[in-house]
């Protein structure tokens, strides 16, 4: 897609095709002969990783909606039913169950991943946005999809976040009557989740094409954050990134499989066995974890529509983080100073996660010398969230002095010892 | 472009244009009436609306005894309150409460949130019937669902003798009145009717 194409059809039936629908020639400058920079790390492998969860879920997701019926006063039975009656459904529903974190694992990687090498930077600022489109349709897909089922947890989980709407001055009870379709989160409701949770992964699927189309514009950012400056810098996709690509996938799938044989429940709360009743809300209602930090924001504020508004905050805020970022230098490697504030807001997130799951008046084990409780806790680690889009990185970017950088690539690889273009060059 | 895409009269304004701007118009239009049937659907549906009443038997409940019912699809506390109840949330200063709004659609708006605004007295009496204003002042009924994010609060805790809500820590008074906590606003009171003496119609 960078660049001219590289493909020459071999056979009649190739040259047929390709002057009348070029698909072979779009997979083959795709992901066979595209220039990618030859310094990737295993931390660039979660995107392969992604899009082989994207389709786990779909596939396991197709074959439970052949058996799960969405009805309040049946789709808890059809799930028990799905687990102990259906043949291999316990299978298929461990496996989309876990996947559902496996993949919020992976993505929190990947979004890690381009935080630390400044891939949120110019040129590829619409590759991002598109990333964190796809993050926002995951977290609907995955709290849909948890309301399905009709335990304890998806009833009061579906009422709080729902409820959050009701914040909205004027427009609020209105719009949460709209996403009910009654008085309460009732059968409307678990129905419209239903459709919905089938419709946003093919939507996802959508929106990874144009990230993938926004990827091949720009090519890959690598470790070094510098720009490919000749081929010597690169390798064909195809076989160095798939083998990479590939291995990775496979080592992910044991630890999935390790998941989802011997420990489905691990990640998933025992709550969500008890069928929902609108009667009594459990003592403890928590989200599934990829959601806790984000839960520890909105609690942190004591305040209804300003805890709701933060919490949205916290994700609007890395649509604009490509203009928040002033460093003209993309690879935390060369920053001295960015790289330990990224170390601590790495800790910060996992802070609010624990945060999120613990109840606001417990105290913080270690800290209950000084009065720290999980609310004091989860307000200082969401002030430092914040400060470090709003206030560190667009300061940083001024006052650091960035290392030496290596003078390209190759230079970083090989010490600037290769002056001959590899033995498989790119073109 | 062909002589016939020109301009008829020396006005400047050719049929395309105007066929152009109706046509455009018409599409914005009508998307608009298009897109909202889709949104609609999604509102309360007419039997959804349809307003139901739930029928309340109060002569079961023994004082400081209290139930939980389901009404127009939310669960709602009913209870009878102990004299000592009624009178501590009666010695309330109500200016001091974070709502001083008495959330009851029995009486006019706004009202203050004094124990008696929000209790039973404030129910309609059907025709005929006589209730003991005592024993009507004993009786709270409220919406379940904490005003903060919808949890039921669970009954007997908290730090004001009646309902604690577990998700983020509200506590309600013993006329379902909000103290402390996340929560903005007093439980909400249902429209009510004594159909007997010891009978409440929800709705
Ligand atoms: C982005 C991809 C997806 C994510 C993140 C996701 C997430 C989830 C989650 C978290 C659950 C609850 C699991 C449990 O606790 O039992 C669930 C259930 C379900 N999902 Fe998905 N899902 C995805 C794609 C799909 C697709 C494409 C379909 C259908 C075509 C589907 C159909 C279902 C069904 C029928 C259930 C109820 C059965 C069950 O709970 O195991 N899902 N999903
Ligand atoms: S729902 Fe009751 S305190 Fe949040």
């Amino acid at each position: 897609m960078s660049g001219p194409s590289t493909y020459e059809p071999k056979t009649g039936i190739e040259r047929w095709l390709d002057s009348r629908l070029p698909i072979v020639r779009l997979g083959w400058d795709s992901f066979v002969d595209f220039p990618t920079p030859k310094n990737l790390n295993y931390w660039y492998t979660f995107g392969g990783i992604l899009t082989v969860c994207l389709m786990v879920q779909i596939l396991t997701g197709i074959v439970l909606a052949m058996h799960y019926v969405p009805h309040v006063d049946y789709a808890f039975a059809s799930i028990e039913r799905i687990d102990r009656d259906v043949n291999f459904g316990w299978l298929l529903r461990n496996i989309h169950a876990v996947g559902a974190s496996m993949f919020f694992l992976a993505v929190y990687l990947h979004i890690f991943r381009g935080l630390y090498y400044g891939s949120y930077k110019a040129p590829r600022e619409v590759l991002w946005i598109l990333g964190v489109v796809i993050y926002l349709l995951m977290m609907a897909a995955a709290f849909l999809g948890y309301v399905l089922p009709w335990g304890q947890m998806s009833f009061w989980g579906a009422t709080v976040i729902t409820e959050l709407f009701g914040a909205i001055p004027l427009v609020g009870g209105p719009i949460t009557e709209w996403l009910w379709g009654g008085f309460a989160v009732g059968n409307t409701t678990l129905n419209r989740f239903f459709s919905l949770h089938y419709l946003i992964p093919f939507l996802i699927a959508g929106v990874v094409g144009l990230h993938i189309w926004a990827l091949h514009v720009p090519g890959n950012n690598n470790p070094t954050g510098i720009s490919v400056k000749s081929s010597n810098d690169t390798l064909p996709f195809h076989p160095y990134y798939t083998v990479k690509d590939g291995f990775a996938i496979a080592v992910f799938l044991l630890i999935f499989a390790f998941f989802v044989f011997f420990w489905p429940d691990a990640l998933g709360h025992a709550d969500n066995y008890i069928e929902a009743d609108p009667l009594v809300t459990p003592a403890h209602i928590v989200p599934e974890w990829y959601l806790l930090p984000f839960y520890a924001i909105l609690r942190a504020v004591p305040d209804k529509l300003g805890g709701v508004i933060l919490m949205f905050g916290a994700i609007a805020v890395l649509f604009v983080l490509p203009w928040l970022d002033t460093s003209k230098v993309r690879s935390m490697r060369y920053r001295p100073m960015a790289k330990w504030f990224f170390v601590i807001f790495l800790l910060a997130c996992l802070g609010l996660g624990w945060a999120g799951a613990e109840l606001p008046d417990k105290m913080v084990p270690g800290l209950e010398a000084i009065g720290v409780d999980f609310l004091l806790f989860g307000r200082v680690l969401t002030i430092y969230y914040f400060a470090y889009f709003l206030v560190i990185l667009p300061v940083l970017g001024f006052v650091e002095k960035p290392t030496e950088r290596p003078a390209s690539i190759d230079a970083s690889v090989t010490g600037g010892k290769s002056a001959a273009p590899a033995a498989a060059p790119a073109e | 472009m062909t002589d016939e895409t020109q301009t008829h009269d020396g006005d400047g304004e050719t049929r395309r244009d105007f066929i152009f701007i109706a046509a455009g118009v018409t599409a914005a239009a009508g998307g608009v009436f298009t897109l909202w049937p889709f949104i609609d659907q999604m509102n309360p549906a007419a039997d959804t609306l349809a307003q139901s009443t739930t029928e309340v038997p109060l002569d079961s409940l023994d004082e400081g005894m209290g139930i939980t019912v389901m009404f127009r699809s939310r669960p709602h506390f009913v209870r009878r309150r102990t004299a000592a109840e009624v009178t501590e949330a009666t010695d309330v200063d109500v200016a001091r409460l974070p709502d001083n709004d008495a959330r009851n659609v029995n009486i006019e708006d706004g009202a203050p949130a004094t124990d008696e605004n929000r209790s039973a007295v404030t129910a309609t009496v059907a025709d005929g019937v006589e209730v003991d204003p005592a024993y009507a002042r004993s009786i709270l009924v409220t919406g379940a669902n904490c005003t903060h994010l919808g949890c039921v609060p669970t009954g007997g805790e908290g730090d004001y003798d009646a309902w604690f809500c577990p998700c983020h820590g509200s506590h309600y008074d013993t006329a379902g009145r909000i103290r402390r906590g996340p929560a903005p606003e007093n439980l909400p009171i249902p429209p009510m009717t004594f159909s007997s003496p010891t009978t409440l119609v929800l709705g």
